[in-house]
């Protein structure tokens, strides 16, 4: 510590550097039709769910028996179920269910994904063999089944829902970053790095793990929409947000039972979660076209 | 400077082991250029990663400024050697700006943040400071090959390694960066230890080559050999005879 240099001031960067570095991507973005209305669906899905109380036009719990089953009209915009509950307020309401089941799986999935894919990938050796035998296993889970045991274990609800979806959806993403990791940790720059004595802290944060976010960060966005079947279909068996929570595979298994006079109480929530997972994987799709040089467009 | 005694290095185990340099000695004095010479394969950047440190297979001893170094170098020793790589498009991390690529060797070692010292370096090596905001992507492969030689000098080493520092680089801008190197080992009393497969490049640059064949030296010629074209071997003959051509 004693060859300690005195720096002057630390140099700052200014906030256009940043903006002019996103430049090229919106510039990007702007030649993928398909991909921006992916993007637009799920901006506006976003907005339903932030501002549900003010879009949806009635209280999507309160029952009116008396406007049971009413079709799709100018009042009722995607008709009422046999409660008399408005659909089309529950499927704003059921956004934010899906939203908010979405963003834990990921913010849970990705981090772990990421940290044990890299140190595999980055260690190696032993450390590789165990964590990656580990995985293995774990993948071997159906996660339909694990949040079966998980239901019946702990209660039904949206939680078990949550922690069992990110238990069996994190192994893909491991190898996916061991991958990346194997490849940047022969690279010279990784070269150069140890021999100016950067530790293996360092390298593995600041010069393998950024490398290997891009890709990680597609597939999370293409995981998405597995996520929300994963997350309709646990509704659907009852296993997922309990009634009367407005969730979206609950309320197609609702209207199951009235499915052939009453077609729309099932097929509005089918619609949504259909737009919905198919606007992930056009998201997902344009980010791999404008992240990943290797799959870029002829 | 730099004193090796019976270097070997072999890679794989048991039967399957294949001896990539058989037993060399060499030594380089402060302030010389040395020259490797030979056909890829030859295992001259062998020797050149097992001096660097990166090469973890090889046995005999290696002697840097005095002190007999292991496979795993203290900072000390770190401090001491550097290496510039051939590829200039795969030695520097393509999502760190130049600010972040020469500030990482001081910060690594923690001699402070290293902001301060990106502008000095990059007009040592002939790049215009404003460079510091840009990413690697956004400069031509000479310039990224300055920024890594100006990267290799950021600890002040006193030995730089060269690994074909222009085989990848257009001609004209070969010259540039062998006249930078060139520049800078004058100015800062480098030693240099060059691996090149392109005999104009080591005539221009070595006091010294040894000419590499399957692992082991077959020929030692001064400058003065180079210039009248004397060789004491049929192969080092044969790979002037070849790049006369």
């Amino acid at each position: 510590m004693s060859a300690q240099i005195p720096s002057s001031e630390p140099v700052t960067r200014p906030r256009s550097a940043i903006l002019s570095a996103l430049a090229p991507i919106w510039e990007k973005l702007s030649r993928e039709p398909v991909g921006l209305c992916g993007f637009f669906v799920l901006f506006l899905l976003l907005v339903l769910a932030l501002f549900a109380p003010l879009i949806a036009p009635y209280d999507p719990a309160v029952q009116n028996l008396q406007a049971a089953f009413l079709p799709p009209s100018l009042s009722h915009l995607a008709g009422t179920d046999e409660f008399g509950r408005d659909i089309f307020s529950r499927l704003v309401y059921g956004a934010r269910i899906t939203i908010s089941t979405i963003m834990s799986v990921t913010l849970i999935v990705g981090p772990i994904g990421l940290i044990v894919g890299v140190v595999s990938g980055f260690v190696g050796g032993r450390t590789d063999a165990i964590l990656m035998r580990f995985t293995d296993i774990v993948l071997s889970f159906p996660s339909l089944i694990l949040a079966l045991a998980f239901a019946a274990a702990l209660g039904a609800g949206l939680g078990t829902a949550v922690i069992a979806i990110s238990l069996t959806s994190w192994p893909a993403i491991a190898r996916l970053a061991r991958a990346e990791a194997l490849i940047v940790r022969n690279t010279d720059y990784v070269a150069a790095a140890r021999l100016y004595g950067a530790s293996p802290m360092r390298l593995l944060f600041l010069y393998i793990a950024p490398m290997c976010i891009p890709s990680v960060v597609v597939r999370l966005t293409l995981n998405m929409a597995g996520i929300i079947l994963t997350a309709a279909s646990l509704g659907f068996l009852g296993l997922g947000a309990q009634p009367p929570a407005p969730e979206w595979g609950a309320m197609i298994s609702s209207g199951r039972k009235f499915m052939l006079d009453h077609w729309w109480v099932a097929v509005m929530p089918g619609l949504a979660i259909l737009i919905t997972s198919l606007a992930f994987n056009l998201v997902g799709d344009t980010l791999r076209d404008l992240l990943d040089p290797r799959h870029a467009r002829s | 400077m730099i004193d090796v005694q019976d270097l070997s290095v072999s890679f794989g185990s048991g039967a399957s082991a294949k001896q990539v340099v058989k037993g060399v000695s060499f030594s380089v004095t402060k302030g010389e250029t040395l020259g490797i010479v030979g056909e890829s394969g030859c295992g001259k950047s062998t020797v050149l990663r097992s001096l660097a440190g990166l090469d973890r297979h090889w046995t005999g001893t290696i002697n840097l400024d005095g002190t007999d170094v292991d496979k795993d170098r203290t900072r000390e020793q770190m401090l001491l050697t550097q290496m510039v790589f051939q590829d200039p498009y795969g030695s520097i991390h393509p999502r760190h700006r130049i600010s972040r690529v020469l500030a990482e060797p001081i910060r690594a070692m923690d001699r402070g943040k290293g902001w301060d010292k990106v502008a000095a370096a990059l007009e040592q090596v002939g790049l215009p400071a404003a460079f510091a905001d840009r990413f690697p992507h956004q400069l031509s492969g000479g310039q990224r090959q300055r920024v890594a030689i100006a990267r290799a000098l950021m600890l002040e080493p006193e030995i730089i390694l060269l690994d074909e520092p222009t085989s990848a680089l257009d001609v004209s801008v070969q010259a540039e960066v062998l006249n930078l190197l060139a520049d800078l080992k004058e100015a800062r009393q480098l030693t240099y230890v060059l691996v090149s497969h392109d005999l104009s490049v080591i005539a221009h640059m070595c006091d010294r080559v040894l000419v590499m064949k399957s692992g082991v030296f077959v020929d030692e010629l001064t400058k003065e050999d180079l210039y009248e074209g004397r060789t004491h071997h049929d192969y080092s003959r044969m790979l002037f005879e070849a790049s006369a051509l």
